[in-house]
């Protein structure tokens, strides 16, 4: 008996524990609430299936026991019963796999007239790069990288001279416009995750990845790194600010382009390299 | 029609084998220590394992006091615990499961459960063993190298596994491990292919494959599916070492590693992560499709009742076996590659879950009509039911491409594969070593603490890992050494940490009570006769208990029926061995 009760409490205890719980997801800031809608559809079926086959073996253990002269029954097979389950099941898992596919549609495919914005990663530490005022992001090398130039900006791509690089800082975004995080790694993977923003994506060196999101809320929000990239994993921090439009371009006109980084670093090592030889 | 049903009429005369074939051993080196009888190879694979598994058992202790009371322990730093991450991790998966499940069990029941003397090729089944050691003590060697352990977590993930961020990256650590991934497969597949080759030549007359118990059909299974999944573990690990030690490229990007430009160039490190997954997914599988053999044999033993739906049960198993070959992406969804390929990986993850689900229906319609005794082997088979479902359908979130997104690489990933692949297939292992000992040892195991071991190692850890799916949902990461100061994790998240740990502590103890079990009933448990169950499958009808060398002594068992037959109408038991001919009377005299 019992263990009808405890398995009774299971069932009914994961399910008071789900509704009570006060540990549920950060309040969302992008447009990617259909993800939190697929999740809840998924917790209505598997939370009925479960309790359903919990209550089901614990209704066996108290009806079914042993008995002394209890025989039981002799059934090899049932074929009627075990389509009719197998059909059921089907239909349950395509009632979660087709708003889970219709959504995974939507989020890799970029809308057009979207924004390129481009994070990267380095233990253990973001960087970040957004395009300047011909609205294009130049080409980059991870060979390229040093003297200077710590995201590997190609030099010669004109494209890439008006680039806004933010080393280490916080990366503003607007408010209400799509924006295509284009993510990159200098040394090892990471992961761009923002909790808030339900979307994450692994950063691979030698390759470019991506996902799209529409901030729909303003405020700060902390990026952690979701692949563990070595010794301080959880110290790689970021910040992204989600601004209205005029907050963002006050921002924008504070940011350094790649050519004015570039003057500033030879300036600094011509002064460093001035002062050591004059000593 | 299959012929599940007792057919009493064909009675074959049973047919006098010698076991000349046998090396019969002339010392007490050869019997006990480099012995070719698989059932002492069996318990030489089971105490390495459960050696190893006490290794894992501490450093997932010494990893929840982190987690649940950071700060305290000085002596867990970043790189010990990340250490301590990866080796409970390859050590639970492969040096304990995979062990224990194929090695273990696999060597005891498949020669008995079918009915032959040994494994067909005893010799090379020895050598598997040792080479099992061998890679177990490498491994171990870890703690102790320069460096410590690698600390690249289990995927051993490049660039970072072999680079200098990582502990273990530019040290031994990476490279012991690699090693002893390598030996291991080479004793795996030498044990593996026995095991195959056993049940498909070795099976007594009579013994269909349509007849065999379904603990074989897991453990075969999950044989062939280890002999095709592990090649690719062994050449990315062959890869992974030519670019550590000889600075080739197969996984090494343009890199600059602290500021510094490395030579290498040209490589993937998703390739990498592709022929990991390419093994890593089948392993799941190669871990639980003998739990699910040998809990539907439990489920049905102590049910006194045919397994409901053989044939299906059967099916179903070989249908999971090959689909998982084709849902390895799903644990690279958000990992950069083509992401059109979610589509397809989340289409074949979820219709798996229909023959899985199956499987569930049809041990719970076992429990239907039956006549359910609850001792310790049910007891287990019943918390499998439980945590398996709960974990299994977890996995229907994360199968889920888009769901996946926001749940991945947090701490509900870990309670999912703990639920699902951890604490389930466990419970089928103490469930089995309650229900097998007897014939192992020929006593009882101690009822008082098995009901003690029983309740605190299931609800401790359902309390353990139910909650912590929520921690996930919240936005925790896992693989965090610390959580720091982070805006949205609010103060109680902390307290539910601090109270998992506790329960990872008292579970872990309990597992202390049940090795003191083990040895204790060694000399002071119950005698148990030879089949204490009442079961009907073979290896409970051996002339000896425990089986003598060769098992069957002077006559090879003839089958006569599947392994199902309780409860028959009419019948004047209420089992029926699978090697006697008619309904009524008990085997050896109805044989004789």
């Amino acid at each position: 008996m019992a263990v009808v009760l405890i398995l009774v409490i299971v069932a009914v205890g994961s399910v008071v524990f789900h509704l009570f719980s006060p540990w549920w997801w950060t309040p969302i800031a992008s447009n990617w609430n259909y993800i939190d809608n697929t999740i809840i559809i998924t917790f209505w079926i598997t939370g009925f299936v479960f309790v359903a086959v919990v209550l089901f073996v614990a209704y066996c253990v108290f009806r079914f026991r042993h008995r002394p002269g209890n025989r039981a029954a002799y059934e090899p097979e049932n074929k009627k019963l075990e389509v009719w389950l197998a059909s059921v099941t089907s239909i349950g898992v395509a009632a979660m796999l087709a708003p889970g596919l219709f959504v995974w549609h939507q989020f890799v495919t970029v809308p057009a007239g979207t924004t390129e914005v481009e994070v990267v990663g380095q233990q253990w530490l973001w960087s970040f790069r957004l395009p300047g005022a011909d609205g294009k992001l130049g080409t980059s090398n991870t060979r390229a990288i040093g003297d200077g130039n710590a995201l590997g900006v190609n030099p010669d791509d004109a494209n890439g001279r008006d680039d806004l690089i933010v080393e280490g800082g916080e990366l503003h975004l607007p408010v209400g416009k799509p924006v295509k995080m284009l993510l990159r790694s200098v040394d090892v993977l990471h992961d761009f995750y923002v909790p808030e923003f339900r979307a994450k994506m692994d950063m691979i060196p030698g390759m470019e990845t991506y996902f799209w999101f529409t901030p729909t809320r303003t405020g700060t929000f902390e990026v952690l790194c979701a692949e563990l990239c070595g010794t301080g994993h959880p110290q790689m921090r970021g910040t992204v600010v989600v601004d209205n439009e005029a907050d963002y371009q006050t921002w924008l006109q504070e940011q350094q382009t790649f050519t004015e980084l570039l003057a500033a670093r030879q300036e600094q090592t011509t002064i460093a390299s001035s002062t050591s030889s004059s000593k | 029609m299959v012929d599940i049903r007792s057919d009493a009429s064909q009675a074959i005369p049973p047919a006098e084998v010698e076991d000349a074939e046998l090396y019969h051993p002339k010392s007490w080196w050869t019997k006990y220590v480099f012995s070719q009888d698989a059932k002492i190879i069996a318990i030489q694979y089971s105490m390495t394992a459960t050696a190893i598994g006490m290794v894992a058992l501490v450093l997932s202790w010494l990893m929840r006091l982190q987690l649940g009371f950071p700060g305290t322990f000085d002596f867990i730093d970043a790189d010990h615990y990340y250490q301590f991450i990866t080796m409970h991790g390859m050590i639970m998966v492969i040096y304990l499961l995979t062990a224990l499940f194929l090695g273990g069990f696999g060597n005891y029941l498949i020669p008995l459960m079918v009915g032959a003397r040994d494994m067909v090729f005893p010799y090379a089944n020895m050598l598997s063993y040792w080479l099992y050691l061998l890679a177990v003590l490498v491994l171990a060697a870890g703690f102790f190298a320069p460096g410590g352990p690698t600390g690249a977590g289990w995927t051993l993930y490049p660039p970072q596994a072999i680079l200098s961020g990582t502990p273990g990256g530019k040290d031994w650590g990476i490279l012991l491990m690699l090693f002893s991934l390598i030996l291991f497969i080479i004793g795996f597949t030498m044990g593996g292919l026995n095991y195959v080759v056993t049940v498909l030549q070795g099976r007594a007359r009579g013994m269909t494959l349509m007849r065999m118990p379904l603990t074989i059909w897991g453990i075969f299974t999950a044989t062939i599916m280890a002999l095709l999944a592990f090649p690719a573990l062994f050449v990315a690990a062959v890869m992974m070492l030519f670019d550590r030690l000889l600075g080739t490229s197969f996984f090494m990007p343009a890199i600059v590693e602290m500021g510094e430009q490395l030579q290498q160039g040209g490589g993937s490190p998703i390739l990498f992560q592709h022929l990991f997954w390419f093994f890593g997914h089948p392993e799941v599988y190669i871990v639980a499709l003998p739990a699910f053999g040998i809990v539907s044999d439990l489920i049905s033993t102590h049910a006194r009742k045919n397994i409901f739906g053989y044939r299906m049960m059967v099916w179903a198993i070989v249908i999971i076996g090959a689909l998982s070959f084709i849902v390895w992406a799903h644990h690279m969804y958000v990992s950069g590659m083509n992401p059109k390929f979610g589509f397809f990986f989340a289409t074949t993850t979820l219709i798996i879950a229909v023959p899985t689900a199956i499987k569930v229906y049809n041990w719970v319609l076992t429990l239907w009509r039956g006549d359910i005794h609850l001792s310790l082997p049910m007891l287990f088979a019943l918390a499998f039911i439980v945590t398996f479902v709960n974990g299994g359908l977890t996995g229907l979130f994360l199968g889920n491409v888009v769901v996946d997104v926001p749940l991945s690489d947090t701490m509900f990933v870990v309670a999912h594969f703990h639920m699902v692949m951890g604490v389930a297939p466990i419970l089928v292992i103490f469930g089995a070593i309650y229900h097998w000992y007897p014939k192992v040892t020929g006593r009882m195991l101690n009822e008082a603490m098995g009901q003690i071991h029983f309740w605190v190692t299931f609800l401790g850890a359902y309390l353990i890992f139910f909650p912590m799916h929520y921690l996930g949902l919240l936005g925790i990461p896992r693989r965090y050494h610390e959580l720091g100061e982070t805006a949205f994790i609010p103060e109680s998240a902390h307290t539910l940490n601090a109270f998992i740990s506790v329960m990872a502590l008292t579970v872990g103890a309990a597992q202390i009570l049940f090795l003191f079990n083990l040895v204790w009933s060694l000399k002071k448990g119950r005698e148990a006769g030879g089949n204490p169950w009442r079961a009907t499958t073979l290896e409970w009808q051996t002339p000896q208990t425990p089986p003598a060398h060769g098992n069957w002594g002077k006559e090879l068992p003839v089958v006569y029926r599947w392994a199902y037959d309780y409860s028959v109408p009419g019948a004047a038991e209420d089992f029926i061995p699978q090697n006697q001919p008619g309904l009524g009377r008990p085997t050896r005299e109805a044989a004789s």
